[in-house]
């Protein structure tokens, strides 16, 4: 994890860096704020995985000799089929156009959003049977 | 290693991880499927019929230009065939194509991993992404037209007053539904490939394509989330009577021009970083060499993302509202890490045995116009030049030799030298060749002549000009250019319509690849790998297929422990 | 012997392309590089800050092209070989050089840059002639200030008149979407942008007429928002804005 903490903070403190030559030299406020946030986004996930990194195990990716023998378990749970997120990317298009065509498409995009949401959340604990 | 199954389903089991087989098929799979193969796949073909209805509105506004007051399309039809022609081919085309398409399909393989981390998140953001492209499009259809405002949109020309109706509505709708795609999809290849890595895939072993992936997922990350809420403050403005951005009400419409610009210029990145990552994958499998100097190349890419986030205003010299100085120098200074990475991939191919496939033939194309485009881009940097020359054709020069070049020369050579591995099959060589010098010709036959237009004074985005201009022959000259790019594209159809119905077996490794994708089968089985070479260097695959020739036999990327090597 | 020859002709031969390319170069100092001269004072420092822009590109892109075709050249793969090539993949010190001289060429860019931004956006205090112009959809409106004012009427391109060898000082707002003041021939453009004033200097060096429009997409007529400029001599402008005036 080391070097993934690193190059997010490499450029959260870069950009805030930026920050403090713009705000002293600019005095334009928004651009200010901008770069602060940007600053932010760098160092948030960085303070995240800084804070992992001291937590967890050394991993096999992140040594230079692992062999494949030395990775355990299971990789992670990769579902093959479903069609949820389909239904869910259409709740949220059809809740997008209520933005222009009015509330009726809320009502079925919000149905199908909700309805998907849940859907996919249950079959992701029980194992996901379709 | 082992993968956990989520579904018990046993037709998938029982065969024997076969690819696809048992499983859905045709229109059900799309539908369904969360493999990072499927998807990928999807995107690319998608993001290319985009870039196809794109290119053919760019053929409608070429036309409209060959004469000084032409009237092919009018003047409303003509404001929103450009407005869409942009937003397509930056919104729907060229990121999708690389972060949704190619950095779907090719980065899992390259890092061993079986999918990508959150397959599911991964379909819902191709599903954002289509509906996304549909909803742009469907501007057309509406009684008001699709919107007129360009790609930037700049308040309050974009207000309600200024552009009533439906179509501004739907760009905005389309906006913010590709731009949760993208955040989507940045958040997925940034954790696959912090998590997901195979044993003894250091990040500083990591394919150049890879690591140009991670760098673009965090640009998106860093900048659509902006692009997305000025979306939202321009919408509110529209219909709910704030006014963030009309002068009346307190707003600043200078603000939009920042709040886009924010946004705008690391967009600029990740519709090419993507393309880098590419071409820095192509040059070193047809030079039959390791990339030179890869630390110097990923920091070179970390150094253009830092950057990318302080030059936004150099969009803006022109407005009188920036710090000149600012912008200009770091602006200037971008130019430095871009540099680095043309002269590395030269100095990749130096004393290397390079073989022009179709390929490396786009690399050159590309090599070649991304030069020229940066060469105008550094006078670009400097404000005394963009006074003369903003919002001219010398910018939309420049920006097509940078931008289009990239995705257009870059993408292509990446979907030569992935398509083995994608379906199976060769495409056809000669067809490949014929394709690369149409479009190689064609595009800077339409590009050159538009720096001179734009020297010569004529705006962008106007449907007429002047005959005392004296641009009517570069324009006519800049538009058959147009029409061969366009007709280079038949040529790829007809190439893939043939290997699709010819099929000629390509292996699974045709080109003697160098990362993990090439390492299993083309097309790769569900979960991608029965088995992993041992990595002991940015290139297992070669290493396991030369091994007098290995990387960790060389002065290595770090220092590598022979012994152990041995053992295995 | 033939051997001795052939290297005696490849040294002439590089001679022969290195003279060949500087005299490009010398001969293109004059050139302007399909740019406008500049028909203001600040045009002509822009002319020139493009012109050093334009040969340093042809030198960089040069030297780039001339190393990418070398080496596609000479490192092609020969047909019926199979070969390994050394699998070299670092050098510092080539690697130091190829980013410190970019780092070289950018700082001094830089410093030419800042240099004629500065005379370009220098705005005197006490300017020979001041003009308002106010730009809205689809035209524009030049106000002197003795209150002389033209506007654009239907299709007829409305004509700002500027004394030569003097400096006007034009004063740029917009009144509804934003907009660009441009002039090809001064090698300028700045934004007329709402709820923002801007300042700018013109000082024109020769009599003529030249093309202006807008720059910026302003809507549906953004093609068609033409005006003229007309620079005249001081005389010519004084009896101009007087006979206007009496109108």
């Amino acid at each position: 994890m080391k070097v993934e903490y690193r190059i997010y903070m490499g450029i959260g403190i870069f950009v805030l860096l930026v920050t403090t030559v713009y705000f002293f030299w600019a005095k334009e406020y928004g651009g200010v704020t901008m770069l602060f946030g940007t600053a932010g986004l760098g160092i948030m996930p960085a303070l995240y995985f800084g804070w992992w990194r001291k937590r967890m195990d050394p991993r096999p990716e992140d040594s230079e000799t692992a062999t494949l023998a030395e990775s355990k378990g299971a990789i992670g749970a990769f579902p093959s089929n479903t069609i949820w997120p389909f239904v869910l990317g259409m709740g949220a298009f059809l809740s997008g156009l209520s933005l222009v065509f009015g509330e009726w498409t809320l009502v079925i995009g919000g149905a199908l959003l909700i309805f998907a949401a849940a859907s996919v959340t249950l079959e992701s604990r029980r194992g996901g049977v379709i | 290693m082992t993968i956990a199954e989520e579904r018990n389903d046993l037709s998938n089991e029982e065969g024997g991880h076969e690819h696809e087989h048992g499983g859905p098929r045709g229109i059900y799979l799309w539908l369904t499927s969360t493999d990072h193969k499927v998807i990928g796949k999807s995107y690319m073909y998608t993001a290319l019929i985009f870039m196809l209805i794109a290119g053919a509105m760019a053929m409608l506004i070429r036309a409209q230009l060959t004469g000084p007051n032409n009237h092919i399309v009018s003047q409303q039809t003509y404001n929103e065939l450009f407005t869409i022609h942009g937003s397509m081919m930056l919104y729907l085309f060229a990121g999708p194509f690389a972060f949704g398409g190619f950095a779907n399909y090719i980065l899992p393989l390259q890092i061993g991993a079986p999918d990508m981390a959150f397959p599911r998140l991964n379909a819902l953001s191709y599903w954002l992404f289509v509906t996304g492209g549909i909803t742009m499009l469907s501007g057309f259809f509406t009684s008001g037209g699709a919107a007129a405002f360009g790609w930037v949109s700049y308040a309050p020309l974009s207000s309600y007053s200024n552009a009533p109706g439906a179509g501004p509505d739907l760009w905005i709708v389309a906006i913010a539904l590709t731009g949760f795609s993208g955040i989507f999809t940045a958040v997925n290849l940034i954790t696959t490939a912090f998590y997901l890595r195979a044993p003894g895939l250091t990040m500083f072993r990591l394919p150049i394509f890879t690591w140009n992936m991670i760098v673009t997922g965090m640009l998106i990350l860093i900048a659509f989330p902006i692009l997305t809420a000025a979306m939202i403050m321009l919408y509110a403005d529209r219909h709910f009577g704030a006014h963030f951005f009309t002068v009346s009400g307190g707003g600043s419409p200078v603000m939009w021009q920042n709040l886009f610009w924010f946004f705008g210029h690391p967009e600029v990145y990740i519709l090419a970083l993507p393309y880098f990552g590419i071409v820095s994958e192509v040059i070193p499998v047809f030079s039959r060499k390791p990339i030179f100097g890869y630390k110097g190349l990923v920091f070179a890419t970390l150094a253009i993302a830092g950057l990318s986030t302080g030059v936004w205003a150099h969009h803006m010299f022109t407005t009188g509202t920036v710090l000149l100085p600012f912008f200009s120098a770091l602006s200037l200074l971008i130019a430095v890490p871009t540099g680095v990475k043309v002269f590395t991939w030269i100095a990749t191919m130096w004393g290397g045995d390079i073989e022009f496939k179709t390929p490396m033939l786009f690399v050159i194309g590309f090599l070649f116009t991304f030069v020229m485009g940066g060469v105008t881009g550094v006078m670009l940097a400097a404000p005394p030049i963009d006074f003369a020359v903003h919002d001219t054709y010398f910018v939309v020069a420049h920006f097509h030799q940078v931008l289009a070049g990239t995705a257009v020369f870059g993408g292509f050579s990446g979907f030569f030298y992935w398509y083995p591995k994608l379906t199976g099959r060769m495409y056809r060589e000669s067809l490949g060749k014929l394709q690369f010098w149409m479009a190689f010709v064609g595009f800077s036959l339409t590009f050159f002549p538009q720096y001179l237009i734009g020297l010569r004074g004529m705006p962008r985005r106007v449907p007429v000009y002047l005959v005392s201009d004296h641009v009517t022959f570069l324009n006519q000259l800049s538009t058959v250019g147009a029409f061969l790019t366009g007709a280079s594209f038949i040529v790829w159809l007809i190439n893939m319509w043939i290997s699709w119905k010819k099929p000629v077996a390509a292996g699974d490794n045709p080109w003697d690849g160098h990362t993990l994708e090439w390492a299993t089968s083309s097309p790769p089985p569900h979960h991608n790998f029965v088995s992993l070479p041992p990595i002991r260097s940015a290139r297992p695959l070669w290493d396991a297929n030369h091994p007098e020739h290995a990387d960790y036999k060389n002065q290595g990327h770090g220092s590598v422990p022979r012994e152990r090597e041995e053992q295995k | 012997m033939s051997n001795f020859k052939s290297v005696r002709e490849r040294r002439v031969g590089r001679k022969g392309l290195l003279l060949a390319f500087f005299a490009v170069v010398l001969s293109s100092c004059s050139s302007t590089f399909g740019g406008y001269r500049g028909a203001t004072t600040q045009g002509q420092s822009e002319a020139s800050l493009y012109q050093g822009f334009m040969i340093t590109g042809i030198v960089v892109a040069g030297v780039t092209f001339l190393g990418l075709f070398y080496v596609l050249v000479r490192y092609r793969r020969r047909k019926g070989t199979n070969r390994i090539p050394s699998q070299r993949h670092s050098n510092l010190p080539v690697e130091v050089i190829y980013t410190v001289i970019p780092v070289l060429i950018v700082i001094g860019l830089f410093v030419f840059t800042v240099r004629s931004e500065n005379k370009i956006t220098q705005v005197s205090s006490n300017p020979n002639v001041s003009v308002d112009i106010t730009a809205f959809q689809w035209g524009w409106r030049f106000t002197y200030s003795n209150g002389v004012s033209i506007v654009s009427q239907g299709a007829n391109y409305p004509q700002l008149v500027l004394p030569a060898n003097e400096t006007t000082k034009v004063t740029l707002v917009s009144q509804d979407v934003v907009h660009g003041f441009y002039v090809p021939a001064f090698n300028f453009s700045r934004y007329a942008l709402p709820g923002v004033t801007n300042y700018f200097d013109l000082t024109p060096t020769s009599t003529g007429t030249y093309v202006g429009r807008c720059s910026a997409l302003c809507g549906l007529y953004h093609g068609e928002m033409l005006f003229s400029v007309r620079v005249v001599t001081p005389s010519q402008f004084q009896s101009w804005l007087t006979q206007q005036k009496a109108a």
